[in-house]
């Protein structure tokens, strides 16, 4: 039973869950065979397709309007089209995290996406390449996928480096980059941002949304950083930054706290452990999948504790409720309205520190909207709560069209399958050690018993108290 | 099975006030909490999308203002004219009246440093009241929940939002405020199925020591469905007889206002009404929206004077972000920086135009600059009418505007 609970540990954090036919699978198989899998599983990398054809980005729209190639009319209609197609990628990426093989390389990306948080609008074919470094370097090498995001246009964009020029610097690329990307607070001065920035000047993108160093803007004096002088380009201060042990260990930290225990607690064996994986990290030049696999296979992982420690977030919640029943939407209208409901919809987090995690998903009504979603889904019940307007005339379309049902298919023959052999008064206990992190108590399980009808068939018996247990606050932890 | 011992208390194993969580019992016994903020109400209105501060305050005497806005300036015979440089929009006849009576003051060209031009990042700024380089993730409102939290006094409805979704403003670290769009339909969220039962379930000692976010999850499920309780059962009694008009915002002032007169212990409201990011075809959406805006405040106000609530409550209206001073090609507005923002209630002293009006010759890129931090703002609100330490919900101190009646 234990052992179960912690490959179900293991497939919640390393991904979205598993089918019950995935952990039946491993039953007889070592944590660390397991482990091998989720690797394996994602080794092979395959980017998003481009959406909605080629959008041409604001400038180019511009220029077109300026030669009278192009009416106000159809301005807006590219800008509209140019958001849809960033949904559409957005429901892309949430299909891949929902049913995708790589489970464990779109968790990543997912914490990869809240920690180099990015938001940008106005060229899905940025926001495109954007996404697709963070799900390709995933599970790599955090220099490389450092410095991938660092040229990604949508982030130097996003963070104003295109405005990053000789003698007129912005600094605003090189403190996230300190602050939330590599150090953290307190591990950098005032100074070092001010000569980063200025190595940072001249990097840019054209047009066709291609990183271009543009040297003329650039400055070429002697910075001085860390203490380090030269007349250093962005690549040495990637590089300097990188050399610095801090990095290893402000993002080792932020990982566990994403990976094992939302309130990583003040304690010094944990913070021994956190030291010990950020040496490890730091030895192996940024080796991300060397310092996965030591996490997922070390006793303290499975310490009772951290199971059940973390809140889902809002994406977590809704692919693993996909892949538990194998449901695929219809439209794309239920995902978006799922994650502006409860506060995190993909590819527009709310600022350049990410989604605060943990308890910041939870309050009366985010609470009350989780409790409802299964019944939503399942039962395509109706929908009554409307997601607030952000004020972006151009992000409207997100909130409408509420009242539409969840159009699914959803594989509860597969599901009830797998439950097929258990003997009717072990059902509910079953299914519960599948869907939660820990068993039910006497009194949830009254609750949930009474919500079955005698004459009940075993499939209503398996889709009632599954629909019910899923509706448990206890659900919204792994 | 290692079964673990869970809740203590069974729905079904249990009766009467057992099933009762202890810190719901302590304030069903004192639902009014031992302090009331000083008996004042704050409530705050929300212009998503960037409001056109120069459209609605118009400086009429300007001809810096004729000549960048060619098509969309407001012609000075139409405006309302509160003095002799700046007046209303005429959409916004009701706001006057009110002016007219001393209840509205208007500050001028509020902001903050290093302005944010993205929707999404300014109105972080100004519900986190954080610089514009610092990232919260805790709401001016929330910490004021938390500030102002002792024993019994920690409830959520404190601080209610008329909406089904809750705002980072009202989000705090220990307390969040309460989304409502009506009390009845909060109300019957609580009472379907599962979750009337679940919220009467309470983690035993064992299992909040060992799972802590179980037991915050029951717990904030346990005050949902005693605030819902709380607030229905007060507020169903109550029916306004104004007549409120049949907008979003009428709507959502009158449910704030029978919750006043119900007596509830709330000390701040907070609504949002979105549509003003008005890049194209400004005019006509914009004196809609104001039209909206000036009549719903307009009857708020006229109730609670009759309710003789007039001197204990404060409203205040802000956008994210003013527009450019110059129009664009599509007879709209980009967005700005500064901006205007009105505080309207009995309690001012007196109503009028707080400061400077708008300086179109010193702009900073196109855009006006400010000369109030909106965070003075708050600490007004919350040391002179709320009565707390706006430092602790501020995190440091910012100079006090003399905007409230010392009376």
């Amino acid at each position: 039973m234990k052992e179960r609970a912690n490959k179900q540990h293991l497939f919640w954090r390393a991904g979205f869950g598993a089918s019950p036919d995935r952990l039946r699978e491993t039953e007889h198989q070592s944590v660390r065979k397991i482990v091998r899998k989720l690797f394996s599983d994602s080794q092979s990398f395959t980017p998003l397709p481009t959406v909605g054809g080629e959008q041409p980005n604001r400038r180019e729209l511009k220029g077109l309007l300026q030669e009278g190639k192009l009416d106000r009319d159809k301005l807006k209609d590219r800008i509209r089209e140019n958001r849809e197609a960033i949904r559409d990628l957005n429901v892309l990426w949430m299909e891949q995290m929902a049913s995708g093989r790589g489970a464990l390389r779109e968790k990543m990306a997912l914490f990869w996406h809240g920690h180099f948080a990015c938001r940008n609008q106005n060229n899905v074919r940025m926001v495109q390449q954007y996404t697709n470094v963070i799900r390709e370097h995933a599970l790599g090498n955090f220099g490389d996928l450092l410095m991938a995001v660092s040229k990604s246009p949508a982030m130097l964009q996003f963070l104003n480096n295109q405005q990053n020029r000789k003698n007129a610097p912005n600094e605003n690329f090189a403190r996230e980059v300190m602050e939330l990307f590599t150090l953290g607070r307190a591990n950098y001065t005032e100074h070092d941002i001010k000569e980063a920035a200025r190595a940072f000047t001249g990097w840019g993108f054209n047009a066709q949304g291609e990183f271009v160093f543009r040297r003329n803007v650039h400055d070429d004096g002697e910075k001085t950083v860390f203490g380090k002088t030269g007349p250093f380009q962005g690549e040495d201060i990637i590089k300097l930054l990188l050399e610095r042990k801090e990095t290893a260990t402000f993002v080792t930290t932020k990982l566990v706290r994403f990976l094992v225990n939302d309130d990583l607690p003040a304690d010094q064996p944990d913070h021994q452990r956190i030291d010990q994986l950020a040496d490890q990290f730091y030895q192996s030049n940024y080796d991300i999948a060397g310092l996965l696999e030591t996490i997922f296979t070390s006793d303290w992982f499975y310490e009772p504790k951290n199971i059940g420690a973390h809140i889902k977030s809002p994406v977590e919640l809704l692919a693993g409720l996909q892949r538990s029943l194998g449901i695929k939407f219809e439209q794309k209208q239920p995902i978006l309205y799922v994650q502006r409901t409860l506060g995190q919809v993909l590819l527009y987090p709310p600022n350049v520190a990410g989604w605060p995690g943990g308890r910041n998903w939870i309050d009366s009504s985010s609470l009350l909207f989780r409790m409802k979603l299964p019944d939503l889904i399942l039962k395509e019940g109706e929908v009554t709560i409307k997601p607030k307007d952000d004020g972006d005339v151009n992000t409207e379309l997100l909130a409408r069209k509420v009242n539409r049902m969840f159009a699914a298919t959803i594989d509860w023959p597969a599901f009830e399958k797998a439950f097929q052999k258990v003997r009717d008064e072990e059902l509910i206990d079953e299914l519960a050690l599948y869907l939660l992190p820990q068993p039910l108590t006497g009194s949830q399980r009254s609750l949930l018993v009474a919500r079955v009808k005698k004459e009940a068939t075993r499939s209503e018996q398996i889709r009632t108290l599954t629909t019910a247990i899923m509706s448990l606050p206890d659900y919204q932890l792994c | 099975m290692n079964r673990r011992k869970f809740f203590k208390n069974s729905a079904f194993a249990t009766v009467g006030t057992m099933l009762i969580p202890h810190f719901l019992k302590a304030y069903e016994a004192n639902p009014f909490g031992a302090s009331q903020s000083a008996g004042k109400t704050l409530v705050i209105v929300q212009l998503s999308g960037g409001n056109d501060g120069l459209n609605t305050v118009v400086p009429f005497r300007n001809d810096i203002y004729y000549r960048e806005r060619p098509t969309i300036g407001i012609a000075p015979e139409k405006v309302l004219k509160l003095n002799d440089e700046i007046g209303f929009n005429p959409a916004l006849e009701a706001l006057k009246g009110l002016y007219d009576d001393g209840l509205v003051t208007v500050v001028n060209n509020v902001g903050y440093p290093n302005p944010d031009r993205s929707h999404f990042r300014s109105m972080d700024i100004w519900q986190t009241a954080s610089d514009s380089n610092k990232y919260l993730t805790t709401g001016w409102l929330g910490r004021y929940l938390d500030a102002n939290c002792h024993g019994n006094d920690c409830l959520a409805h404190r601080a209610i939002e008329v909406d089904d979704t809750l705002s980072l403003a009202l989000k705090g670290q220990e307390l969040t405020g309460l989304a409502l769009l009506d009390p009845k339909k909060l109300y019957n969220q609580t009472r379907n199925g599962l979750v009337q039962e679940l919220s009467k379930m309470k983690p035993d000692a064992e299992t909040t020591a060992a799972h802590p976010n179980v037991s915050y999850l029951y717990k904030t499920l346990a005050e949902t469905a005693s605030s819902a309780n709380y607030i229905y059962d007060k507020s169903k009694v109550t029916h306004t007889q104004t007549v409120y008009p049949t907008t979003e915002l009428g709507n959502r002032l009158k449910t704030v206002s029978e919750l006043i007169t119900s007596g509830v212990n709330t000390n701040v409201y907070y609504i949002s009404i979105s549509g003003f990011d008005t890049h194209i075809n400004q005019p006509g959406q914009q004196e809609r929206l104001l039209r909206q805006y000036a009549e719903a405040v307009a009857a708020f106000t006229k109730d609670l004077k009759s309710t003789g609530k007039l001197n204990d409550v404060l409203l205040m209206t802000f956008s994210e972000f003013g527009r450019r001073v110059k129009q664009n090609a599509s007879n709209g507005t980009d967005h700005g920086t500064a901006n205007n923002l009105f505080l309207i209630g009995g309690g001012l002293t007196p109503g009028r135009v707080f400061n400077e009006a708008p300086n179109l010759t010193n702009l900073d890129e196109g855009d006006l600059k400010y000369s109030v931090d909106f965070r003075s703002i708050y600490a007004t609100l919350l040391r002179e009418w709320l009565k707390v330490d706006d430092v602790a919900v501020l995190g440091r101190p910012f100079e006090t505007l003399k905007i409230v009646s010392q009376s």
